[in-house]
């Protein structure tokens, strides 16, 4: 069964193949049905191999299926191969199972779009490379999951590239990524100068070893990381991605919430090891890097209005916390707030798309409003979601989240205490959001005029086939947390399973304070989330303060004019100063050896001149020089 | 009479030589000189009359008869090269009257 | 004697060529190269080459010469031509230039190679100094010319007819408006 490890990220290969050659002939609703269909497929196929996984020992679970020779050249000999152990099939499981839930509430989304099946196509692409990603048995098979990802985000993002805005916004997560993918590279080479393979199972038995130096396993990780921020919008190239909510919801909530962005976090836990030998330093500039983001970006929440702005903010913070984890050594805490982050970020973003989509694609939560009732199932969903992100126990959000401060606490209080502000600002935004979008008075009416619409507008509730994966994500959002619950070491069920892989650079925080009294830093978090929500409905529900917006967390702090306008000003003009290098010494140099040539033939043309005696004295000189040469300096004779 | 006469030196192949070379050299000069296509070829001619009288004279010196057939081999082609560059010169002038080798200067680069 | 004949000779032959060069009129010039041509052929026959200096008589200025003076006169190019006015500057200080040099190498080589060349080495000549049954001087150019370069000898009636085919094509007149065919 674990052989058959390769079929995860073939069938979505298939059904990119299918579509490209049919796709159109397909049409809508087929295409969709049929990718469904793959990443469905791919999902099952998942699953059997984790069961087959479960049967085994924990030293059996690690599996190389070997393709094919990819790279055979001198010393490096790279193999196109998949490495099946409990990380990556717990990454494949989400994966595809989010995956094809969002599929087939992008079935309902897209439904009528002109271009239905090429939608289809980019989305079975992403899954593709996704799982090439995670299942990579080496950092070149995995970089080509990483680059394959990024092409389908521009691709996605600016799918209706008609709009300029959305053109752009995909022009800047490639750009963005692109400068991420430079760290990753420079990490490849150095490890394999390092170590002499590019394979995860040789970098890590090198680090465990002990083979690997200090400065090389710190430059590793932090090139890794450098990569990871660009692809998991870290500070600080997290730019993009409040950009990429110009695609379709389904794209937000598959790409940019669930699997593409967690790709860092999970390249990070792959070479725990690498991160265990670095300096000191580098495991807290990440941890460091992580609250930061996650305090910045719930900051800007705060103040957004866009209903998808809210929550790509949202998820940058999240993701800021998973990087909290892994600088503080709390591997499979960030593989399981990875896990429940992805249900219920989905869940919000597929909610926030039905609200989209009943408002008919009216975005501004300024003119929602009052919508529970119009919209129920949409409203019980998204609210489920919003109690798991708030950190309300019993549901996911709560445990996974708490696991995290628990390790931050071991690593510095400090961190804590940023973390948990950052936990409270989240708790205050999602609840803001879901009074505008759900409670409160119907503010749809008057804008609607504004609009000079047709008729009478009335939002509705969405089909159910889009109800449907709201519904299935709700329901892991309640009971995701039971992954690993603190109680007692026999419920660590994620942490087990992960064992073997993180069992190097997983923090042993078992003798601290923070362990000791885990129950009252449980409860601290429980209150501070529920402090959160009461100030959030004191606010914006009962109107008993003024809201707090300024315009600079409305801007994101102005981070993002800030790029704009040094690149647009000494940027530009110090790449205009390398363009003109360019164009003057460079090609000067090239023309100038041209000009050098036709100058010089210009000159040695006036020898032909056409006169037949010119040429006689010419042969005469010859002639007279050879005979010298001879007689007088050779002695010939 | 005869005793003054026997005295004097007799010509050696030297002699001849040098004569060859001399006359080469006004042949020489003569091409580069003057501008009458005619007048130039016939410069040429006296270039392989020189030729030919250094050909004979060391024919004579060596006692080998092929120095003098290789005479007969120039006077030949000078003669079919004579030929041939008078129908050109002819062909030439008779589109442009008094041209001179000045003139004929199409073929520059 | 064959000093005086010698010296007779040799002034014949510069005188002329002298003439060829500094002659205004192309006729004169044509006969000038004349003068040349038999200074020559009287130094042929010094030589004991007496067939070929009845060629070069006969050949020379019988036949080339007077091919000479036909298309000086059918063509009018008798125009004397002016030597005083020089239109490339530099090219008459060149000639005296090239010319010195070149005589001046000449005889260095001739004079000094006078000893290392040898005497007599060849096959067939008879001298006139060698008593005893000798052949003709044109019963040997016969014996050499039909024996070991009798390739030659085809190849090179060959190139005659070649030449003479080559220069009636040259020199046809057009025929009204085309050209020659």
């Amino acid at each position: 069964m674990l052989d058959l490890v390769w079929l995860i990220p073939a069938l979505p290969l298939l059904g990119f193949l299918v579509i490209l050659l049919f796709g159109r002939r397909l049409g809508d609703p087929k295409a969709g049905y049929l990718a469904t269909a793959m990443v469905g497929g791919a999902f099952a196929v998942t699953v059997a191999v984790f069961f087959d996984m479960l049967s085994k020992t924990a030293e059996e679970r690690a599996h190389v299926a070997t393709l094919f020779q990819w790279v055979p050249v001198g010393s490096l000999q790279v193999d196109l191969a998949f490495l099946a152990d409990p990380l990556s099939i717990t990454m494949c499981l989400f994966v595809t199972g989010i995956g094809a839930l969002i599929h087939l509430y992008a079935v309902g989304y897209m439904h009528g779009d002109p271009r239905f099946s090429k939608f289809f196509l980019y989305l079975n692409l992403f899954v593709f490379s996704m799982l090439m990603l995670v299942l990579g048995e080496n950092l070149l098979v995995t970089f080509l999951g990483w680059e394959g990802v990024g092409t389908c985000s521009y691709f996605l993002i600016s799918f209706w590239h008609e709009r300029e805005s959305a053109a752009t916004a995909g022009k800047k997560a490639f750009v963005t990524n692109r400068v991420g993918d430079w760290g990753v590279m420079i990490a490849m080479f150095l490890a394999f100068q390092a170590v002499g393979t590019l394979s995860y199972g040789g970098i890590n038995a090198a680090a465990e070893s002990g083979a690997l130096s200090q400065s090389t396993a710190t430059a590793i990780a932090m090139m890794l990381f450098v990569g990871a921020c660009g692809k998991s919008a870290q500070l600080p190239l997290y730019i993009w991605l409040p950009d990429a909510m110009e695609g379709p919801t389904p794209v937000s909530a598959l790409i940019h919430a669930a699997t593409m962005v967690t790709a860092g976090v999970f390249l990070m836990t792959r070479v725990n090891p690498v991160l265990a030998v670095a300096a000191e330093w580098a495991p807290t500039l990440i941890a460091i890097v992580g609250v930061s983001t996650a305090l910045f970006a719930a900051t800007i929440a705060v103040a957004q209005t866009d209903i998808k702005k809210v929550l790509a903010y949202s998820t940058v913070s999240q993701l800021g916390f998973m990087f909290l984890a892994v600088g503080s050594g709390a591997y499979v805490a960030a593989i399981f707030h990875m896990i429940t982050h992805a249900f219920f970020k989905a869940l919000l973003f597929l909610g926030s798309g039905s609200v989209i989509h009943g408002m008919h694609h009216e975005q501004d939560m300024r003119r929602m409003g009052a919508l529970r009732k119009l919209m129920p199932v949409t409203a019980i969903t998204f609210i489920i979601g919003w109690l798991a992100i708030a950190g309300v126990p019993p549901f996911a959000g709560f445990w996974s989240k708490d696991e995290i401060l628990l390790y931050a606490f071991d690593k510095s209080p400090i961190l804590y205490v940023v973390g948990l502000v950052a936990a409270l600002l989240t708790a205050y935004y999602m609840t803001r959001q879901v009074i505008m979008v759900f409670y409160g008075k119907a503010r749809w009416h008057d804008a609607h005029d504004e609009h000079g619409a047709h008729g009478d507008f009335e939002p509705h509730e969405s089909p159910k086939i889009m109800l449907l994966p709201l519904v299935v994500l709700a329901g892991l959002s309640i009971v995701g947390g039971a992954m690993q619950l603190p109680f007692s070491d026999k419920l660590h069920f994620l942490g087990h399973w992960l064992e073997p892989v993180v069992e190097f650079g997983e923090a042993d925080i078992y003798g601290g304070w923070a362990y000791q009294n885990k129950y009252l830093l449980l409860g601290v978090a429980a209150v501070i989330a529920l402090l959160g929500i009461a100030a959030s409905v004191a606010v914006y529900g009962k109107q008993k303060a003024k809201p707090v917006e300024p315009a600079i967390l409305e801007n994101g702090w102005y981070y993002d004019r800030g790029i704009s306008n040094f690149m647009g000003g000494p940027g530009r003009r110090g790449f205009a100063a390398v363009a003109w290098f360019d164009a003057r010494i460079v090609d000067g140099a090239v023309n100038g050896v041209g000009r050098l040539v036709r100058g010089s033939a210009g000159v040695a043309r006036k020898a032909q001149s056409g006169y037949v005696r010119q040429y006689a004295s010419a042969i005469g000189v010859g002639v007279v020089l050879l005979l010298v040469w001879f007689v007088v300096i050779r002695g010939i004779l | 009479m005869t005793a003054v006469l026997a005295a004097l030196p007799v010509p050696t192949t030297t002699w001849y030589l040098v004569l060859a070379a001399m006359l080469f050299t006004i042949g020489a000069v003569g091409v580069m000189v003057r501008r009458n296509p005619l007048v130039m070829f016939m410069c040429i001619e006296l270039m392989l009359n020189a030729v030919n009288l250094s050909f004979v004279s060391l024919a004579r010196q060596l006692g080998d008869i092929g120095g003098q057939t290789t005479v007969l081999f120039v006077m030949v082609v000078a003669a079919a090269e004579v030929v041939v560059g008078l129908g050109i010169v002819v062909a030439v002038m008779r589109r442009r009257p008094n041209a001179t080798a000045d003139d004929l200067v199409e073929l520059k680069g | 004697m064959d000093l005086v004949v010698f010296c007779c000779a040799a002034a014949m032959v510069l005188v002329g060529a002298v003439g060829v060069i500094v002659r205004n009129h192309p006729v004169h010039a044509a006969l000038s190269l004349v003068l040349t041509l038999f200074g020559v052929a009287v130094l042929f026959i010094m030589q004991e080459a007496e067939f070929l200096a009845a060629v070069q008589v006969i050949v020379y200025s019988g036949a080339i010469v007077v091919l000479f003076l036909f298309v000086i006169m059918l063509l009018g190019v008798d125009k004397a031509e002016n030597l005083q006015i020089e239109p490339i500057p530099v090219q008459r200080p060149l000639a005296i230039v090239v010319g010195g040099g070149l005589l001046a190498m000449l005889v260095t080589a001739v004079v000094q190679a006078r000893d290392s060349v040898p005497t007599g080495v060849g096959a067939g000549i008879d001298l006139a100094t060698q008593t005893g049954d000798s052949d003709s001087n044109i019963k040997q150019i016969a014996t050499d010319l039909f024996g070991d370069r009798v390739f030659a000898f085809e190849l090179l009636s060959v190139l005659l007819i070649v030449a003479v085919l080559g220069t009636v094509v040259l020199s046809r007149k057009p025929d009204k408006a085309g050209g020659p065919q």
